[in-house]
């Protein structure tokens, strides 16, 4: 079970890092989606996965023994909800740059660093400076 | 319970003053007195903050009331409080400038609340006891950060914007994995408790590992060597006050999460990951000083020497002694004043002189004499000139790292030094000595047109200027301040004890 799930995260983590390295915004909108969900996956994991003993301190025990930490899903709670607006922030955003800007390529998007230093000469009257 | 108040103020203001800013959006007037108080509110209950940490004693709470490592803690110890005090300075000083230039076209793009959302995100990074909450706090302020920099939409703005977000999402994300790790591998969130459970692991390759997945993601927080493009291709797109916002504070607190995450829970691998930060620290020092040489946009030259400098803040965890760590936070309170006040100064040279582009400005020493005698002072202070504040936070540094033997660290930040003097020369020869050009003429007679203006872009530079003369001409108690903090920090144990010791759970499980 763990190995299946290890192996799940693996994959789900390699997609969402070849999906934001490729030069499309859709892609990368995608691969941080994926990014959020694998590494989610990855902190359920590490609270055991377990379904039959119900997560209950025993009387006079201070941690589980056997049964899924519900801590790390309450966590996950915490970071989906995150994710969620984040990730919605992010379409918006890119949906509004690539209208903008009239490209979905980040590397064609030169508009705040310009490829070339432009030192425009200023203006002022011959001779006013040796 | 005194001291749970004192701890929720810092956060609970800039939470009301957002919500409070939200509900009067129609109204600009209201608007803009509720956060002006808002701003001033959170200052005042900083510096109640400093007032109860001051003599050494670090106070903590449990948010829910769960004992410590189970529940949220709360922490302040002079580190912690040092980072608030100077976060309501800039919230005040920053806010006073927002008032103009440009201030209606923000407004209208939820400026307030997104600014106290960065607040708040920012203070409660800064005392949290928890690394998972933590992370929810660089949420909060990633996301307010992202509303602030894509403010006008313009298209230049958009395409910063996404550079900033993917690589700043990439990075946290990458952060909460780290921490699942942390917790699959300790069973604990609560950064003190961490500190007494890592040295007794038996995998110390793991923790190793995920002390460079921390290192890179707070790395990439601060802006340091290879991990910095986001900072130039963003910053230089917002308007005066929210460049100058993010330059006091966004890369700040990855150096203060490297800090305290490097002498709390992984304070006992501080040997191991202290050269690699050396590395990392002189080759930030150096390409962002080179950076900055090859620029000749203000806002951009100032970009690049954000990143410069966060490599003397990185130093005092690379050499890893008292003094040097003391430097580190004498420097990022030096930082903060400084490099928020020259990127102040920068919006008002742009009103002053017409541009922010130093080929087509000058000769603003004749339209504006006092914002020239202001300019100079965190300039040279930037570059490490005595007697001012920088060259103090220079001199600590410097001073530590050569003492314990990293001459070549030494050397590096000396060198870096003089280079930022040639960047600072740079703006001083181009906008204020040169002639001024036509572009300039008229810019100045429309500013000298407006006192309004003037006295709300040159009151906060006054302020912080002459924080940066005080530091300087009086560095006693702020380098003995920095030198306890550090203290503090290598020693966790009164860290630990107040966050652990105050309520051992009771014996028979957890309380209802």
């Amino acid at each position: 079970m763990q190995a299946l799930y290890a192996t799940a995260f693996g994959c789900m983590l390699a997609a969402a890092l070849y999906l934001l390295m490729s030069r499309n915004l859709l892609r990368m909108v995608l691969g941080m989606l994926l990014l959020g969900n694998s590494v989610n996956l990855a902190i359920f994991i590490s609270g055991r996965l377990s379904s039959h003993v119900p997560p209950l301190v025993p009387l006079g025990e201070l941690v589980l023994a056997a049964s899924a930490n519900p801590l790390p899903q309450a966590l996950i709670l915490t970071a989906i909800v995150i994710s969620f607006s984040l990730v919605a922030f992010t379409v918006v955003l890119f949906e509004r740059a690539g209208c903008a800007l009239g490209t979905t390529d980040p590397d064609a998007m030169r508009e705040a660093e310009p490829p070339k230093l432009v030192i425009d000469p200023p203006p002022r009257a011959e001779g006013e400076r040796p | 319970m005194t001291e749970a108040w004192i701890l929720a103020l810092p956060i609970g203001i800039p939470l009301t003053t957002m919500a409070l800013c939200t509900l009067l959006q129609r109204q600009a007037l209201a608007q803009r007195l509720v956060s002006i108080t808002g701003s001033a509110a959170l200052l005042a209950s900083s510096l109640l903050l400093l007032a109860t940490t001051y003599d050494g004693t670090v106070i903590a709470t449990q948010f829910g009331d769960w004992p410590a490592p189970f529940g949220i803690s709360f922490v302040a110890d002079l580190l912690a409080t040092a980072m608030v005090v100077i976060t309501g300075l800039m919230a005040m000083t920053v806010a006073i400038h927002a008032l103009v230039d440009g201030a209606r076209e923000r407004e209208r793009a939820w400026f307030h609340p997104l600014y106290h959302g960065l607040l708040l995100g920012v203070t409660g990074a800064f005392l949290t006891g928890d690394i998972f909450n933590l992370y929810v706090w660089f949420e909060i302020m990633l996301i307010s950060s992202f509303g602030l920099l894509i403010q006008g939409g313009r298209s230049e703005q958009l395409d910063a914007g996404v550079k900033y977000v993917v690589l700043n999402l990439l990075v946290t994300t990458l952060f909460l994995m780290g921490v699942g790790f942390l917790y699959g591998l300790t069973g604990t969130l609560n950064m003190a408790d961490l500190a007494t459970v890592i040295p007794q692991l038996e995998n110390q390759g793991l923790v190793k590992t995920l002390a460079v997945l921390f290192l890179m993601c707070f790395g990439a927080k601060a802006a340091v060597f290879p991990l910095f493009f986001w900072l130039p291709a963003a910053y230089h797109t917002a308007s005066a006050p929210i460049m100058a916002i993010f330059a006091a504070l966004l890369t700040k607190v990855g150096v203060y999460a490297m800090l305290r995450v490097f002498t709390l829970p992984f304070g006992s691998i501080l040997e191991f990951i202290g050269p690699p930060i050396g590395w990392i620290a002189g080759l930030t020092m150096i390409t962002g000083v080179l950076g900055a040489a090859a620029q000749f946009d203000m806002r951009r030259i100032l970009s690049f020497h954000i990143i410069s400098q966060i490599g003397y803040m990185l130093i005092g965890l690379a050499v890893a002694t008292p003094l040097a760590l003391g430097g580190s936070v004498l420097y990022v309170l030096h930082h903060i004043i400084v490099k928020a006040n020259l990127f102040l100064i920068a919006g008002a040279v742009q009103r002053a002189a017409g541009s922010y582009h130093l080929g087509s400005i000058g000769g603003v020493h004749r339209s504006a004499p006092f914002l020239t005698l202001l300019f100079v002072v965190p300039a040279l202070s930037l570059a490490g000139l005595p007697p001012l504040s920088g060259f103090w936070a220079k001199f600590t540094v410097v001073r530590s790292s050569l003492e314990a033997g990293h001459a070549v660290l030494g050397a590096v930040a000396l060198a870096v030094g003089l280079l930022t003097l040639y960047s600072m020369l740079k703006i001083w020869n181009e906008a204020f000595w040169k002639q001024a050009s036509r572009l300039s003429d008229a810019a100045a007679r429309r500013w000298h047109a407006d006192p309004h203006l003037k006295l709300a872009m040159l009151a906060p530079i006054l302020v912080l200027a002459s924080l940066t003369l005080t530091i300087g001409l009086w560095p006693e108690p702020f380098v003995d301040f920095s030198v306890r903090a550090a203290g503090q920090m290598l020693d966790g144990e009164a860290y630990a004890r107040a966050v652990l010791n105050q309520t051992l759970p009771p014996a028979g499980g957890h309380p209802q």
